[in-house]
């Protein structure tokens, strides 16, 4: 399998859920953070994954690197099953994709400088000598634009700013050069023009070296120029899978149609106005509504079958899914 | 007294922030001046690193312990409240008058305390109140935000982000301050939440005559609250404007450059970077600290220009807008 169409992922009916227990005894029921999720990466194309607070983005990505295991569901990243992967074949398989961590100063160890924090993959993967390393440190950090290099190498985390430090996280994920990024919310904390620096840089990356970008994001406004494809997730599940122009032409589902209206642009009207939002808060992961999970708060909901079945992946249109009962053949 | 004077509720002028490191002193906030008015939203934009949250820092006075100058005259309500001892301040000012919401503060709720109790603690640590009628109270701003009064039972973990933030948010409003500070408050959040969460400030400003300073890099949330913005750069003001001409006619150069970055969802423009970088903030030049990166530099860039007032209520740190080159 070569050129444009060779997959790198593949998630099939994936699963991840966390046992909730009281008194770290009595079993109370499960968070089905990821519930039944299947899409398909391609090498090279750029991937982002949007949805509100708490869907299961995390867990999802954590899940995708080996940081937890799949309750049920199969990852397959170049046709190799994780789950059969040995000690060595994991570490191997996390060299060679990299993780940019949600909340930047959680991610960062407090006790090292910036030096130590990007050398450390390098040690952990016995990657070149001293000099070798010092010279792919200050790369990586003129990379992410934390330059010159002499003004952060000493610092540690609490001497950066939140967007500084978001930058040293995305520097520490390009480290090993590795085949695939998976990014989660790597630009939250940055302002507009960094952001749009840093999305170009991963995006060139990207490109020049044929990687695969999952990102998780909450800007739909930056989707159009930074990936090709977006999957909507609500309630640990994908939604709406589309190609970027279609998804903000043609939004199939309502929950992303909320989504988009929710977000601002820059207008001094915006002021004057309440922005009108979907009612309710998203479900719980234990106990999710039944049938179509965005139905409680689903302004077109029909009635006697939204709340019963769930809605499987109707096509609106090529490429396009969409599970939702409105989009019914 | 004129009435632009008796509607002012902070002045600010000259403050500074200055930390201590191994390199150098770090001018995070370097000769700060403005004022905010009763019931107004000021909103703080500016690139990572330029000083937003130690200016803050600076007019809460909890500057951290390697700062090597804090300084700069702050009135409140015509009050000077830099010269105030410590103690003073702390009774009378902080919480009580200005409270704030730290950046990232809804990672930093207490795991093991209810969250009813931690949004009524400043009630009880600020006015000596009974937790009883502390929770009381508390309740009351607990439906202002948009939290079920069931949910103060809770503890941090068990409320998602939206409903964390919400509960900080609740706690810097508890004292019912004149101003309240709130440093990247839904950066860490989905749109949704967000857009709630800019709905419910707009309600606390209509309804407590709340003032606001609002720190942000996002341009467009900004939008949904800014009476008026202030713009920094390298540690200091560059634009001060209202919201109305700020987003639809920015004067400084690189606000217009800053307004170019923006992604819009409604528009398809390619959002453009703006090329090379702040200065250090461990040397910052002698000139316009943007004159680097400007496409309108010239001769007279090699000063740093003082804020020029421009169309009665706009100020602009560029020589540009000196008299008779350009209104
Ligand atoms: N280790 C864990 N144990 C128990 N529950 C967890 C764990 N990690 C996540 N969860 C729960 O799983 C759900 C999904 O969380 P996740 O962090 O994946 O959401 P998210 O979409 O990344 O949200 P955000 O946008 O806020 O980062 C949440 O309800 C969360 O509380
Ligand atoms: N305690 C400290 N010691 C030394 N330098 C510091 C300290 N705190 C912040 N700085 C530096 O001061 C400058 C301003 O930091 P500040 O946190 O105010 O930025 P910010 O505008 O809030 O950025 P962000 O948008 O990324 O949060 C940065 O260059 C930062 O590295
Ligand atoms: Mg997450
Ligand atoms: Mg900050």
């Amino acid at each position: 399998m070569t050129g444009d169409n060779e997959i790198v992922v593949s998630v099939r009916d994936l699963h991840t859920w966390f046992e909730l227990r009281r008194w770290g005894i009595v079993r109370v029921g499960n968070v089905r953070a990821v519930d039944g999720i299947s899409f398909d990466l391609k090498r090279g194309e750029s991937v982002a994954f949007v949805g509100e607070s708490g869907c299961g983005k995390s867990t999802l990505a954590r899940t995708l690197l080996g940081l937890h295991i799949p309750t049920s569901g199969k990852v397959f990243f170049e046709g190799i099953n994780m789950q059969e992967l040995d000690r060595k074949g994991l570490l191997d398989y996390r060299a060679r994709v990299g993780f940019v961590q949600q909340d930047p100063y959680g991610a960062l160890p407090p006790f090292m400088d910036v030096r130590r924090i990007l050398r450390e993959p390098l040690i952990i993967h016995g990657v070149g000598d001293r000099k070798e390393q010092e010279s792919r440190i200050r790369e990586s950090m003129e990379d992410v634009r934390l330059s010159p290099p002499e003004e952060f190498l000493h610092k540690f985390p609490h001497m950066l700013s939140g967007g500084q430090q978001q930058r040293v996280v995305i520097a520490r994920a390009l480290m090993l050069k590795p085949s695939m990024i998976i990014a989660d919310e790597p630009v939250s904390m940055l302002d507009a023009s960094v952001r749009v620096e840093i999305l170009n840089l991963l995006r060139n990356i990207q490109k020049t070296r044929q990687l695969t970008l999952a990102f998780i994001t909450h800007d739909l406004s930056t989707v159009r120029y930074f990936a090709e494809r977006v999957f909507v997730m609500y309630a640990g599940r994908i939604v709406e899978k589309s190609t970027v122009d279609n998804l903000l032409e043609h939004p199939a589902h309502p929950y992303t149609r909320a989504l988009l209206d929710a977000l601002p642009d820059p207008d001094p009207e915006n002021a004057a106005r309440m922005r009108e939002l979907p009612s309710g808060e998203p479900p719980s992961l234990i106990d999710p509504p039944s049938g179509c999970r965005f139905h409680p708060r689903c302004p077109h909901a029909i009635k006697g079958l939204c709340e019963v079945d769930i809605p499987p992946d109707f096509e609106p249109g090529e490429g396009h899914t969409a599970a939702c009962w409105l989009h019914r053949q | 007294m004129p009435e632009t004077l008796t509607d002012t509720l902070l002045r600010v002028e000259g403050l500074k922030l200055h930390y201590r490191t191994r390199n150098g002193v770090v001018r995070a906030v370097d000769d700060v001046s403005f004022d905010i008015r009763r019931n107004e939203a000021v909103v703080v934009l500016g690139e990572s690193g330029c000083g937003k949250s130690s200016l803050a820092k600076a007019l809460l006075r909890i500057p951290p312990r390697n700062t090597q100058e804090c300084s700069g005259k702050v009135w409140l309500n015509g009050t000077d409240i830099m010269g105030m001892n410590e103690e003073k301040f702390r009774k009378e000012v902080r919480w009580s008058e200005i409270s704030m919401v730290m950046q990232a503060a809804m990672n930093a709720l207490n795991p093991v305390v209810r969250v009813g109790e931690q949004v009524a603690e400043p009630l009880c640590l600020h006015r000596g109140w009974s937790s009883e009628r502390a929770l009381k109270h508390a309740a009351g701003i607990f439906s202002l935000v948009g939290i079920p009064n069931d949910f103060m039972r809770r503890y941090p973990f068990e409320l998602s982000g939206g409903m964390r933030q919400r509960a900080v948010l609740a706690m810097a409003l508890v004292t019912e301050p004149s101003l309240v500070i709130l440093d990247e408050p839904t950066s860490a959040l989905d749109v949704l939440t967000q857009a709630n969460i800019m709905n419910v400030l707009k309600r606390i400003k209509r309804e407590m005559g709340t003032s606001f300073i609002l720190i942000t890099h996002d341009v467009s949330t900004s939008s949904e609250i800014a009476d008026r913005v202030a713009l920094m750069y390298a540690g200091q003001l560059v634009e001060f404007s209202n919201a109305d001409d700020f987003f639809r006619n920015p004067a400084h150069p690189y606000s217009r450059l800053l307004m170019a970055s923006v992604p819009r969802l409604r528009q398809v423009i390619r959002p453009e970077h703006i090329p090379g970088q702040p200065p250090s903030m461990l040397s910052v030049p002698e000139g316009c600290r943007f004159a680097d990166r400007c496409p309108s530099r010239f001769e007279r860039c090699v000063k740093n220009p003082d804020l020029l007032k421009i169309n009665g209520d706009r100020e602009v740190r560029c020589w540009l807008y000196e008299k008779g080159l350009k209104s």
